[in-house]
């Protein structure tokens, strides 16, 4: 019994938070650029959350007679479910964990890519040129960074011998591991952003040249779906650092583990919003090339030196 | 690379910065007298309307939204018989008040004209004339005009010489 109420309670916050970022980002983002943001309705504007959810439920959900029916209703759902998924080895606090798998990193990479097959799908469900050429630049993009994603959290998983997050963060008690692997630190987190597709790496969206990339053609709670996706994934992204390299939980006594936890993940939120608002989008090819030549080399010389390093330590 | 952490810096600074944005319905900027806003047309000093239905403004108009007929009352003065602007066509030029030779049409620092229904945009002359002399408080064309309109007799104008008699020889 008490596991549904976790998973409920995980899934209500999750999606709460999901909703109440698009109130954030705007509002973050505007005090970045010297503006103010949504600030009418309720206090400070939060009631702007309501008002867009409302709307995206009103607008015509438009499928396109062009589009191939079935996929494209699919598509918006595979990212939630598939992000959502991810959040089951999150570990909240040491009690609050949906499951605490033995392949925990191991789930979330998989889940991370499984993200993917919305943006393809959905993109060749549109049936429109530039939703294909959005997706392509997805997947590819994936597949690119999701390769030095995993390896640069290897190090960690050497470090701590296990894939269990929750082990990886007990294993963080005297010291966080972005002392000891700020490289793998560095890497995880341009791979997060490339693999939520938050700007600067937005390019299977890239609204300045291919209209709204794979999501051309979607509208009303469609669109809400890749929109909560791109939110929950920030979230995971910064979940996952923060277990992974910034001690999860732990913290002192003043504040219970949850609150750290979550305040945590809420800096590192906030942090790819500032992303957005201060860089510039790089060109694909750009993208594709630092990831291949310059990221993938840099993850591959990261594990070989915490191997020699960990085996030396050893003995 | 270092230049991206210092744009991201630099952006994160901007927390502190004041904004920029004005919450127009509960604060305004301060119009210049200048401003170009709303269309009237303004009354000479003694409350007859200035406009002596020239054409001008039409004329010069860009948009074509200005429509108006010349008329004359007994005395020989011109004025509109009717004068209609169509907001919804004006773009707020100022060139109407650039020809306008009596000062009669101006442009004041209204911009606040919002409507639900188009044709309410469409200002009579009862809606433009305002019961004000605008920019030129003083002036009066029909006395510093030669001609006799009602309001002066000929000659008697300022800057106005008595009209010579041409029967005689005397200078």
């Amino acid at each position: 019994m008490q596991h549904v109420w976790i998973v409920l309670g995980v899934l209500f916050v999750l999606l709460n938070i999901a909703a109440g970022l698009i109130w954030v980002e705007r509002r973050m983002l505007a005090m970045w650029q010297d503006r103010l943001g949504p600030n009418r309705a309720g206090p400070l504007g939060i009631l702007i959350v309501l008002a867009d959810t409302l709307k995206l439920f009103f607008k015509e959900d438009w499928i396109p007679p062009f589009a191939d029916k079935w996929v494209f209703i699919v598509a918006p759902a595979v990212v939630v479910g598939s992000v959502l998924m991810s959040f089951v080895i999150i570990p909240f606090t040491p009690q609050i964990i949906v499951s605490d798998l033995n392949v925990g990193i191991l789930f979330f990479l998989a889940m991370s890519s499984l993200g993917v097959y919305s943006i393809v799908l959905g993109g060749w469900a549109s049936n429109n040129k530039y939703s294909l050429l959005g997706a392509m630049r997805g997947a590819s993009q994936m597949i690119a960074y999701e390769v030095f994603m995993g390896l640069s959290l290897m190090g960690v998983v050497m470090l701590t011998g296990s894939f269990k997050l929750g082990d990886i963060v007990n294993a963080q008690k005297d010291m966080w591991f972005v002392v000891k692997q700020p490289l793998g630190l560095i890497l995880f987190f341009i791979a997060g952003i490339a693999e939520t597709h938050r700007l600067p790496f937005d390019i299977p969206e890239a609204e300045s040249e291919l209209v709204a990339g794979y999501h051309s053609e979607y509208s009303g709670m469609k669109f809400g779906m890749f929109f909560i996706g791109e939110y929950l994934g920030i979230t995971l992204i910064s979940a996952v650092t923060v277990a992974m390299f910034f001690g999860g939980w732990l913290g002192w006594s003043f504040l219970p583990p949850w609150a750290w936890f979550f305040l945590k993940t809420f800096v590192f939120i906030l942090f790819f919003i500032l992303l957005r608002a201060s860089l510039p989008r790089p060109r694909y090819d750009q993208l594709m090339e630092t990831g291949w030549k310059i990221l993938l080399p840099l993850a591959l010389a990261n594990l070989m030196i915490t191997g020699a390093v960990a085996l030396l330590v050893r003995g | 690379m270092f230049s991206h952490i210092r744009t991201i810096w630099l952006t994160f600074l901007h927390l502190f910065k004041r904004h920029v944005t004005i919450q127009y319905p509960e604060e305004k900027i301060k119009l210049r007298p200048r401003w170009r806003g709303r269309i009237v047309l303004t009354k000479d000093p003694d409350g007859g309307e200035r406009c002596v239905g020239c054409y001008l403004c039409a004329v010069a108009c860009p948009v074509d939204c200005i429509a108006l007929q010349a008329t004359e009352d007994e005395n020989g003065r011109r004025y509109p018989e009717f004068f209609r602007i169509n907001f919804s066509r004006c773009i707020f030029c100022g060139y109407c008040e650039d020809a306008c030779p009596t000062y009669a049409i101006q442009l004041i620092p209204d911009f606040e004209m919002a409507e639900y229904n188009r044709q309410n945009l469409v200002f009579e002359k009862e809606d433009l004339l305002i019961n004000s002399q605008g920019k030129y408080p003083g002036y009066n064309f029909y006395k510093v005009a030669g001609m006799n309109a009602g309001v002066k007799e000929k000659g008697e104008g300022e800057n106005e010489d008595a009209p010579v008699d041409i029967h005689s020889l005397m200078p």
